[in-house]
């Protein structure tokens, strides 16, 4: 029998106030694995990603996640189970300098990288430490808040977007240094709306649209699918 | 002995003394305003209430309990914050997510209801507190003299402000306050339990004012109308520093109370109103405030 997944995702609904954004999105993702969310804009992907943290106030359904449902856990306790979370807009602090960014999340699990692996992993963080965290480019900033969740221990991270809105070159730096990652056994769920970025590194991909998952592309039947992928995309 | 425009030195220093003591109280108050606003995004007028709990708890230790002085000066800050916290639990934390005013309706609220509490069990005139032995006399500086107990005042709230400054500004747990100000939901998903953070702040703060308030009881009478007729020159005091920021809070309050001093040498009839119009002319010139991050 197959090992349990990591997380399983079953019928997660989500409300942003009145308006019912998720319902019911069913997925699962296993140790090691990247994970992307597809979709179009408003398919709920993001929501997704901020139902799993407690973010969003209102969900419904069930998120197993290491035999704990983390609908039931109290929001600040989330990132405790080694859950570190690169949020859309990137959250970088600008009261806060780079090296206050990058140590602010406390280290919950042991096993986190020190701050000289991550801007080994980043380099362009590098002597920027006293810089204030948003005077950093779009694209350092996302490397900021990718390297800021690895200090913690975390070892199932979540991404949303990383490569919206950044130039090319430093796209292709992040996504080398999601592969290290990946290559040291962290689990990721990618939320990505760039699907060649996502075929570079992805094992499986989820296709949402309005609210639910309505397809499972393994990574390797991606060109074969293609013209399914682009009718959901709407592109 | 020589004048500046007809006024004897002695009496310039004297009023600027009164001022920096009067800038003194103004400095913990607002600065706990500045702070509950800018973390909590709450007007909280019920500030001057917990100034004036403060006050009668100092008063309520000694002439019940027979508690001294320094004691109390503890004591009462604690159970000042400890009733904060009460009040952010079962109230304020209800009102984050909605619109500023309701908080300030709830907590203006409270204000009228403490102090109305108090007036009519305790009267409405003021109870004496007598200056701790410790701390009477005073040191003849030549140009003037210098009450011990109003030194001592000085001291103590620069003291109390500074390390608050500087607990917010350089420490991690100030980093994950300041943090939790641009983005609460984000620093929570890093596993910081922001809610207990929030009514934390809030007790801290309330519990200033209740500082505020002990320290005032040997110097003013405690009444339960203290804390209204202070309050307002406070709020004028967090409006010039500029909402939220805590070293402009700090230094405004200094600056107005020795402003305030200034006008009682030269123009009694507008002290009242000096801080006021530094206000306006602050908010005609410059509306987010003096110190204020956006300009």
């Amino acid at each position: 029998m197959a090992e349990a997944p990591l997380l399983d995702v079953k019928r997660l609904e989500a409300w942003y106030g009145e308006s019912h954004v998720l319902h019911g999105i069913d997925f699962d993702v296993r140790k090691g694995e990247v994970v992307t969310l597809i979709g179009r804009n408003g398919a709920g992907k993001t929501t997704t990603l901020r139902s799993l943290v407690g973010v969003v106030g209102k969900r419904r359904g069930a998120c197993i996640y290491k035999g704990a449902d983390l609908l039931k856990v109290a929001p600040h306790k989330v990132a405790r189970l080694g859950i570190g979370y690169v949020p859309e807009e990137r959250g970088i602090f600008s009261s806060l300098s780079v090296l206050e960014n990058l140590l602010f999340p406390p280290a919950w699990q042991a096993g986190g990288m020190a701050v000289d692996e991550i801007y080994g992993l980043f380099p362009n963080l590098k002597g920027r430490d006293s810089t204030s965290g948003t005077r950093l480019s779009g694209g350092e900033q996302q490397m900021l808040a990718i390297g800021r969740v690895l200090r913690t221990g975390a070892d199932f991270i979540l991404l949303d977007e990383p490569t919206e809105g950044i130039a090319p070159v430093i796209i292709e730096e992040i996504g080398a240094a999601l592969r290290i990652l990946k290559d040291r056994g962290m689990t990721i769920i990618l939320v990505e709306q760039n699907l060649r970025f996502a075929a570079s590194i992805a094992d499986r991909h989820y296709v949402l649209d309005q609210g639910k998952v309505v397809d499972e592309i393994p990574n390797h039947a991606l060109d074969a699918n293609m013209d399914r992928l682009n009718r959901y995309l709407g592109v | 002995m020589t004048d500046i425009f007809g006024v004897p030195i002695a009496v310039l220093l004297g009023q600027l003394l009164l001022g920096l003591i009067n800038g003194s109280f103004y400095a913990l108050l607002s600065l706990g305003l500045a702070i509950i606003f800018g973390m909590l995004n709450v007007i909280n007028f019920a500030h001057g209430a917990f100034y004036m709990l403060g006050g009668f708890a100092a008063w309520l230790l000694l002439s019940s309990l027979g508690l001294g002085y320094w004691e109390t000066l503890v004591i009462a800050p604690l159970v000042v914050g400890a009733l904060g916290a009460v009040v952010e639990r079962l109230f304020l934390k209800r009102l984050y997510r909605i619109d500023h005013l309701y908080s300030l309706l709830l907590t203006f609220g409270i204000a009228l209801m403490l102090e109305g509490l108090f007036r009519h069990v305790f009267g409405a005139a003021g109870k004496p507190y007598p200056i701790p032995p410790s701390l009477t006399g005073g040191i003849n500086l030549g140009f003037m003299f210098l009450p011990m107990y109003r030194a001592w005042v000085i001291v103590a709230s620069l003291a109390v402000c500074l390390a608050t400054w500087l607990a917010i500004e350089r420490t991690r747990l100030g980093a994950y306050l300041r943090a939790a100000t641009e983005n609460p939901s984000l620093v929570q998903a890093f596993g910081i339990n922001v809610p207990l953070m929030l009514t934390l702040t809030y007790a801290f703060c309330v519990g200033l004012a209740g500082f505020a308030g002990a320290l005032a009881a040997p110097l003013y009478q405690v009444s339960p109308g203290m804390g209204s007729s202070i309050i307002i020159v406070v709020f004028a005091v967090v409006v010039i520093g500029g909402m939220g920021s805590i070293g402009g809070a700090i230094v405004t309050a200094l600056a107005l109370g020795v402003i305030e001093g200034l006008t009682k040498t030269f123009y009694p009839a507008a002290s009242s109103i000096a801080v006021f119009v530094v206000m306006v002319l602050v908010i005609l010139i410059r509306p987010s405030g003096l110190f204020s991050r956006e300009a």
